[in-house]
């Protein structure tokens, strides 16, 4: 008896001792991976917490909220509003998804519903090009092609027409509010396509055959069924090209005119958030002006962060409630 | 060739021959349904007994790469005919899938009116007649009529069922097409869509799949038996379960295989 | 053939009335308007690369890849230097971005339901979209600003901590992809689980997880906000990592809005050169990925 229970015990104990360590090795793996992970949240914090420093001096010189109702910005007497560059960025961002909006969701539409799968896999690969290319060269072709464009054609035909609305008065420059938008409106368009095409592909095809069975048409299906069942995934995809636009930096910078002004004509120059930052940030000579800048920087990140987060739970609601 | 123009003889098909992309599923059928009776389709998965039932109503086609040959006709049209669209096709030709789909952005009472709908019928009371009446022949009236406001996806899986039964009823049908209609539901459920295929079978002429020989044997008039892709045998119900003609057929209900 | 006899109802599939045709003309209505849109989408893309290549291929010539900028005034010069600045500003940018990105993702696509995971995948997606030119503003305040320098380290933080992210998601989606099969043979054979992980599902997933760091790579190449006051500029070749450098994407910019018609000229050969390099590695990966799909496959 007490033999065999040594043996067993012998030949137990090893094996009891290598499934032991193997365990803590597994267990070991599994923190160092997850500590990797963590990482991610630890650089969101220490982003905002890093920029929340940086800009006390500016909120403790005018204040918070006079710094962000100040309309006037003017770095050699040592005044920072940053409402003209708050107005420009929501201007632009806001006419950039209003051409952008219908043309990706019909787009996607068409990808995901209407076209063949040979011309879905040729043209999908395009539209992700178009997010592809560098914002910078966005606003190359936008000072020497679209601009001038602008300036001689489409702002005097839009001010022919529809001159007596204040949005299409002043002088056609070319640069200003409405070439920006443009320019932004083609940069977020394949955002707003990608993601919407990934929703209305998780339409479950049951329903969609349910309402063909009905004697529906292609239309009456995608309106019925398709549509309803992936609003909040569109609108999600929206939001997120949204955020883009608030964030965008290179291509506005160059085509929007960069003057702090606050003009209801979209024809006029005007300044973004992301655009102030870009120019200026290396003029800045003195650490209240840099502070103001690193300011406008934490409110954008402010407002990118809530505006992103909106939208991923709104295709996250979408894509995972099948 | 004159039989199959019979008054008794609502579909039939020609040479039909199915095939996604490459792969042909389906290889030269030729069968006639008779009008007002339940055929069912029996056979071992993968035989192409649904997607025979889907090209019945042009529902094949709707999937990638999917393709026919031959033809349909029904009550002596070619459904697959230029001049014809499939969006009557599958007006007149109803079809109960295998889960049940209610739409769940509706509520129930639109559910049942959304094939009515698009036809530009929105008055409320022909709307309210149309969902009392359909409800009631797909034996859920009682259960839902304080409660047509809720959505669809609220059901059971067997009211579900029976709702997607009433919805195809709604759009006024002559066939109802369905594909293992119960395969998905309790016996409970399973009892009463039963109880119902035998009372609409006066109206309708109904095509039921199923993989479910006893069920077959129920409910079903005639009894068609594929098998990779053929039509081996079809013939009365009874006269298929007593006396099958082919070995295959004798194989498969004795379930020796499948 | 016989008639239909009163008792049997008849089948009508060809008669239209005014319902029918509404239905089918809203149909066809609405196809082509959706249609049409793609069409406007990728009129700009055809266009834009039509003028790179109208206006900048003629400018891409030898001297363009072996020269550094020209004084102004003087004709000729190229951007040679932005180019190596480039690579090696995306380069330290890996070396920081990777090694993160990677092993959080294996965390989340080997443990993809926990709470914690969701967490980090949703953090990881707002920082994805979180603007470059904040990160530019973060890697100013938190390594150019100690170092009292402009450096190609501080531009190679600002994208690596843009890469991460991007790296992080592509990862944790691929492993998602990976059959639970294969872990489970492995892990049958008794091979410890850690092992299972670095050796089984990551080489079955290394052509995705590759193709993902590549085309994160090709998107911070392209980036220019977050240089302009990191890695800043340089008219030298440079090789110091606590230096400033030329990048492609700056020089461009700084290019196109100079008065100079030459460096106008050069500003579009440069973008020409980058754009091709971003679609290269994008068409490259693609055609390397599928390969290797439908081999395994």
């Amino acid at each position: 008896m007490a033999v065999e229970e040594e043996i067993v015990g012998a030949l137990a104990e090893p094996l009891k001792v290598e499934r032991k360590s193997l365990f803590r090795a597994d267990a070991a793996f599994k923190v160092v991976l997850g500590f990797f992970a963590f990482l991610v949240i630890v650089l969101l914090v220490w982003l905002g917490i890093e920029l929340y420093l940086s800009s006390r001096e500016a909120f403790a010189n005018a204040g918070f909220w006079n710094f962000v109702k100040g309309t006037t910005w003017n770095p050699v007497s040592e005044v920072f509003g940053a409402l003209p560059f708050i107005y420009g960025t929501l201007v632009t961002s806001f006419l950039a998804l209003l051409i952008a909006t219908p043309l990706g969701v019909g787009t996607a539409i068409f990808l995901a519903e209407l076209s063949p799968k040979w011309m879905r896999k040729l043209l999908q690969p395009l539209v992700e090009l178009l997010a592809g290319i560098p914002s910078v060269i966005y606003g190359l072709w936008g000072i020497f092609v679209l601009s001038p464009l602008m300036a001689n054609y489409v702002e005097p035909f839009l001010q022919n027409n529809f001159g007596y609305l204040p949005f299409f008065k002043g002088y056609a420059l070319g640069i200003g509010f409405l070439t920006a938008s443009l320019i932004l409106a083609i940069m977020i368009v394949p955002f707003i396509i990608s993601v919407s095409t990934e929703v209305l592909r998780t339409v479950p095809v049951p329903l969609k055959e349910g309402m063909y069975a009905l004697g529906a048409t292609r239309w009456e299906t995608l309106k019925k069924i398709a549509l309803p069942f992936a609003k909040s995934g569109i609108f999600g995809s929206i939001i997120l090209a949204l955020a883009r636009a608030l964030g965008e930096t290179m291509a506005v910078t160059m085509v929007i005119g960069n003057t702090p002004k606050i003009t209801e004509s979209l024809f006029q120059p005007g300044y973004t958030m992301a655009a102030v930052i870009a120019n200026e940030f290396t003029e800045a000579t003195y650490t209240s002006y840099l502070s103001a800048l690193i300011a406008i920087a934490f409110i954008l990140l402010l407002i990118t962060l809530i505006v992103n987060a909106v939208a991923r739970w709104l295709i996250w609601r979408t894509t995972m409630a099948r | 060739m004159t039989a199959t123009f019979e008054n008794t003889t609502g579909i039939v098909t020609e040479d039909l021959k199915a095939y996604f992309g490459n792969v042909q599923v389906l290889k030269g059928i030729n069968i006639s349904i008779p009008k007002y009776k339940v055929t069912a389709f029996i056979g071992p998965s993968g035989c192409g007994k649904t997607t025979f039932l889907r090209t019945l109503n042009r529902m094949h086609e709707l999937a990638r790469d999917a393709r026919i040959t031959g033809r349909v006709l029904v009550d002596g049209t070619d459904i697959y005919a230029s001049n014809v669209d499939p969006v009557l096709v599958r007006k007149k030709i109803g079809m109960v899938f295998q889960k049940p789909n209610p739409f769940p952005t509706m509520s129930i009472y639109d559910n049942v009116v959304a094939g009515l709908k698009l036809t530009g019928r929105h008055k409320r009371k022909e709307l309210d007649e149309v969902v009392e009446r359909t409800l009631v022949q797909a034996a859920l009236w009682d259960e839902v009529k304080d409660s047509l406001k809720k959505s669809g996806a609220s059901l059971s899986g067997g009211q579900q069922q029976r709702l997607c039964i009433a919805r195809t009823l709604a759009v006024d049908p002559e066939v109802i097409l369905m594909d293992e209609p119960a395969s998905a539901l309790d016996p409970v459920s399973t009892a009463k869509i039963e109880e119902l295929v035998f009372q609409l079978k006066d109206k309708y002429t109904i095509v039921i799949v199923t993989h479910n020989m006893q069920q077959a044997a129920r409910i079903s008039d005639n009894t068609a038996f594929f098998y990779i892709g053929e039509l081996i045998e079809f013939s009365g119900t009874r006269d298929m379960f007593t006396r099958p003609k082919k070995k295959q057929t004798e194989d498969y209900i004795t379930g020796r295989f499948g | 053939m016989a008639d239909n006899n009163g008792q049997v109802r008849r089948m009508v599939l060809v008669g239209r009335d005014f319902s029918y045709w509404r239905r089918k003309i809203s149909s066809g209505f609405f196809t082509a308007l959706f249609s049409s849109s793609i069409i406007v989408v990728l009129l700009p893309l055809v266009l834009i690369v039509g003028y790179l290549f109208y206006k900048g291929a003629a400018s891409v010539n030898m001297n363009f890849f072996l020269h550094r900028p020209a004084p102004v005034g003087e004709a000729g010069g190229g951007m040679a230097n932005a180019i190596i600045g480039s690579v090696y500003v995306v380069g330290i940018a890996a070396l920081i971005g990777i090694p993160i990105g990677l092993f959080g993702g294996i965390f989340l696509g080997e443990f993809p339901h926990t709470k914690f995971s969701n967490v980090v995948r949703f953090v990881a997606d707002v920082l994805n979209g979180t603007p470059s030119i904040v990160m530019g503003v973060f890697a100013y305040t938190v390594v150019v600003l100690p170092m009292k320098s402009f450096s190609v380290l501080a531009g190679g933080f600002a994208l690596g901590v843009m890469m991460m992210p991007t790296v992080l998601r592509t990862t944790d989606e691929i492993l998602q992809t990976v059959p639970t099969s294969i872990r489970e043979a492995s892990l049958a054979l008794g091979v410890p689980y850690w092992r299972t992980v670095l050796s089984v599902v990551l080489r079955s997933a290394k052509s995705g997880i590759i193709t993902g760091i590549l085309l994160a790579g090709a998107r911070v190449l392209g980036e220019t906000a977050p240089l302009l006051f990191t890695s800043f500029n340089n008219a030298f070749f440079s090789y110091s990592l606590t230096q400033p450098i030329s990048t492609l994407p700056v020089q461009i910019f700084n290019y196109a809005i100079s008065p100079y018609r030459d460096w106008h000229r050069q500003a579009w050969a440069g973008a020409l050169v980058l754009v091709l390099a971003i679609l290269i590695v994008n068409l490259g990966m693609r055609a390397f990925s599928r390969q290797k799909y439908e081999h395994s496959a």
